[in-house]
């Protein structure tokens, strides 16, 4: 297949976000109220790890509240365990919805021996996972999405129908590594999807300090559609996501998404968000919070208050479960820090 | 058996590993249509395609990084970087993500990439066209660096590290690249990784390099058979983790021990296995451990700056008499 690039013809579109009040079909009321399920165990999953990390059981603590509704609903678009899933240190979400399990996280956050992703050896919410095609990811900023980039290559030469994501934040996209990757996958028109959460901060510094021009249309740069949805509203982000991994497995080349999402809390522990964000801005960052509002939507859609009610208890005990099987495990082994540094033929 | 030089011999090995398994991809920068600035990957493309001999943009961070997502996808690819120099940008993807790929992941991924480029001055290349940078990476677990001092060495070695699990750092000289034809045995000859190998058997004293180096210790040898010193040649193949065992049965066997490399002496490569050698064959030496190694200085140009920088035999024969009459 030629590498050519034709006049390419790129769509730069931001997406209506869909209609809270409107009419609800049967199969989007099942969807949402699955991705409802696994959005209150991530947020559940997160405040347990803050009051592990408050009652110093663990060191390092990394959020993905406020991002659930984005990361679940693409998520859900993918086929887990065939298309390969590019992770970042708030992926928690993405990781419960393709399978990931919560003690799995607890482990790793609790750096235990039996975390499956790093053997305690990695800072939290750092997955990896062979069987569902998640790769282990590092913590520096955009360097894995030249690795989804290369997935999609790989793809190409093995003649699969795997389709790649790359999830990273705002600040990632002013990195050579976004550049680099965009390009490589735009000129060969590789099937990966590029799916930015913009929560308007890198830490503490705005988006408008890290990019000159709204992130959705630097896809047109790179020869590749770029959308932007509202992150809060899980079937916007779904459809999105459905659209451009169908671009993709269908041989059309990659898609950036920029999904718009809040960052509820701190960047991680060690931050104090209070130095950089005014009481106001808080405020408005929780009036967005994607859970209150597909609750909202569930019980606007006739789903029974007693029903959320019994999911969210539920929810709440799997967790706690979840986090007292990961204290149950034990300790790594210090004679074993410098296992792996070499993988065995 | 067929007489190759080493770009033939790279080329040979690339070819014989692409139609073994189709898994193995090329990727760089004009490594398809021109077959690459040196001649290593001409012909590849039109036997493989240009899918799996990729003309990549002149980018490093992507070659290094789609390389190794490649890698992570079930591929086996080979990374070429047109100039060692010119690696770089993508020192991030290689130590930062290469290497610790198996560390950070329990041992359940890995990432079976080698990335290659061309080192080495006496080109006329400049400061961006002669540099050897091997000691940068052999400060990185989880990386294995090999410089090869010849062709069939370089396709053995070559052959090997496409089917190593880890990511590896392939350095190939090019002033080697055309020097010396030598018989190169087609298909199955594999070189170990983490191997050093006598090049030259010897009494008196230790010659310990690796790449060019070899060329220009066998050269000093040969000049100091008059003076009747025996002088043993240890090519490390691969310097790191380089083969601690082979530096000290040879030196325990000649006490004496000169380090010869291009690059820069200062934290070289020279450096640490001087440091081994203090730290654990004290009592083997009877003299102190030389170093012949470039002058801490970028590569100038001008011939005679340049002549001025970089080693040469004479110097590896004239650090071997200081050695010896001490």
């Amino acid at each position: 297949m030629a590498a050519t690039v034709e006049a390419a013809t790129v769509e730069t579109a931001t997406m209506a976000a869909t209609n809270d009040a409107g009419p609800l079909s049967g199969e989007e009321i099942s969807l949402l109220q699955g991705w409802y399920r696994t959005m209150l165990l991530a947020r559940a999953v997160d405040e347990l790890m803050w009051i592990v990390g408050a009652q110093g059981k663990a060191h390092f603590i990394l959020t993905s509240r406020g991002h659930e509704a984005a990361q679940v609903a693409s998520a859900a678009a993918l086929r887990a365990g065939h298309d390969y899933i590019f992770t970042y240190y708030r992926s928690m979400a993405a990781a419960l919805q393709v399978g990931v399990a919560p003690e799995d996280v607890f482990r790793s956050v609790l750096a235990k021996r039996d975390d499956p992703f790093a053997g305690g050896r990695q800072l939290p919410n750092h997955f990896s996972v062979r069987r569902l095609r998640l790769p282990a990811g590092s913590s520096s900023v955009a360097t894995h999405l030249p690795h989804a980039a290369g997935a999609g290559y790989a793809a190409r030469v093995l003649g699969e129908d795997t389709v790649s994501v790359a999830y990273f934040g705002d600040g990632a996209t002013a990195k050579g590594d976004f550049h680099e990757a965009l390009t490589f996958a735009g000129i060969w028109k590789l099937p990966v999807v590029f799916f930015c959460e913009n929560n308007g901060l890198a830490i503490s510094v705005p988006v408008e300090l890290e990019s000159p021009a709204p992130i959705h249309l630097k896809g047109a740069g790179y020869g590749m559609p770029g959308v932007r949805v509202d992150g809060c509203d899980p079937l916007a982000v779904y459809r999105a996501m459905q659209e451009a991994v169908t671009r993709a497995r269908r041989g059309d080349g990659p898609s950036l998404i920029e999904a718009e999402v809040v960052r509820l809390v701190a960047h991680s522990n060690a931050d104090d968000q209070t130095v950089y964000r005014t009481p106001d801005e808080l405020a408005a960052a929780q009036a967005r919070d994607p859970l209150p509002r597909l609750r909202r939507r569930l019980l606007g859609a006739g789903v029974a208050e007693a029903a959320l009610a019994t999911w969210e208890s539920e929810v709440r005990a799997r967790a706690e479960a979840a986090l007292s099987t990961a204290e149950a495990s034990p300790d790594p082994d210090a004679a074993d820090a410098r296992k792996y540094l070499y993988a065995e033929a | 058996m067929p007489q190759l030089t080493l770009v033939e011999a790279v080329n040979l090995a690339l070819k014989e590993e692409m139609t073994r398994d189709p898994r193995v991809v090329v990727l760089g920068q004009d490594v398809g249509r021109k077959g690459g600035v040196f001649g290593v990957t001409r012909g590849l493309r039109r036997e493989f395609g240009e899918l799996r001999v990729l003309d990549a943009p002149i980018a490093e961070i992507g070659i290094a990084g789609v390389a190794i997502g490649a890698a992570l996808a079930g591929l086996r690819p080979v990374a070429e970087f047109q100039f060692a120099d010119y690696i770089h940008p993508a020192f991030d993807q290689i130590a930062n993500e290469a290497a610790t790929i198996s560390y950070r992941s329990n041992g359940v991924w890995q990432c079976p990439v080698v990335f290659r480029a061309p080192c080495g001055a006496g080109v006329h290349g400049g400061l961006y066209h002669s540099q050897s940078v091997e000691a940068y990476y052999g400060h990185v677990p989880g990386l294995t660096v090999i410089v090869p001092s010849g062709p069939a060495e370089a396709k053995g070695l070559l052959k090997r590290a496409i089917r190593d699990p880890n990511p590896v750092v392939f350095f190939e000289h090019k002033g080697s690249y055309r020097r010396e034809r030598e018989e190169v045995p087609e298909g199955e000859t594999l070189l170990p990784i983490g191997q050093a190998r006598i090049d030259r058997q010897g009494d008196d004293v230790s010659a310990i390099t690796y790449g060019i180096g070899v060329h220009w210790a066998r050269q000093a040898a040969a000049a100091l058979e008059a003076d009747g010193v025996s002088v043993e040649i240890l090519d490390l193949r691969t310097v790191h983790p380089f083969d601690r065992e082979a530096v000290a049965r040879s030196v325990q066997k000649t006490n004496r021990a000169l380090i010869v490399h291009e690059a820069n002496k200062t934290l070289g490569v020279g450096a640490e296995i001087a440091a081994f050698l203090a730290e654990e064959l004290f009592d083997s030496l009877d003299a102190p451990v030389g170093r012949v190694a470039a002058r801490d200085c970028h590569v100038p140009y001008a011939e005679a700056q340049e002549r001025a920088i970089i080693p040469n035999a004479a110097q590896v024969v004239e650090a071997i008499r200081r050695t010896m009459a001490y």
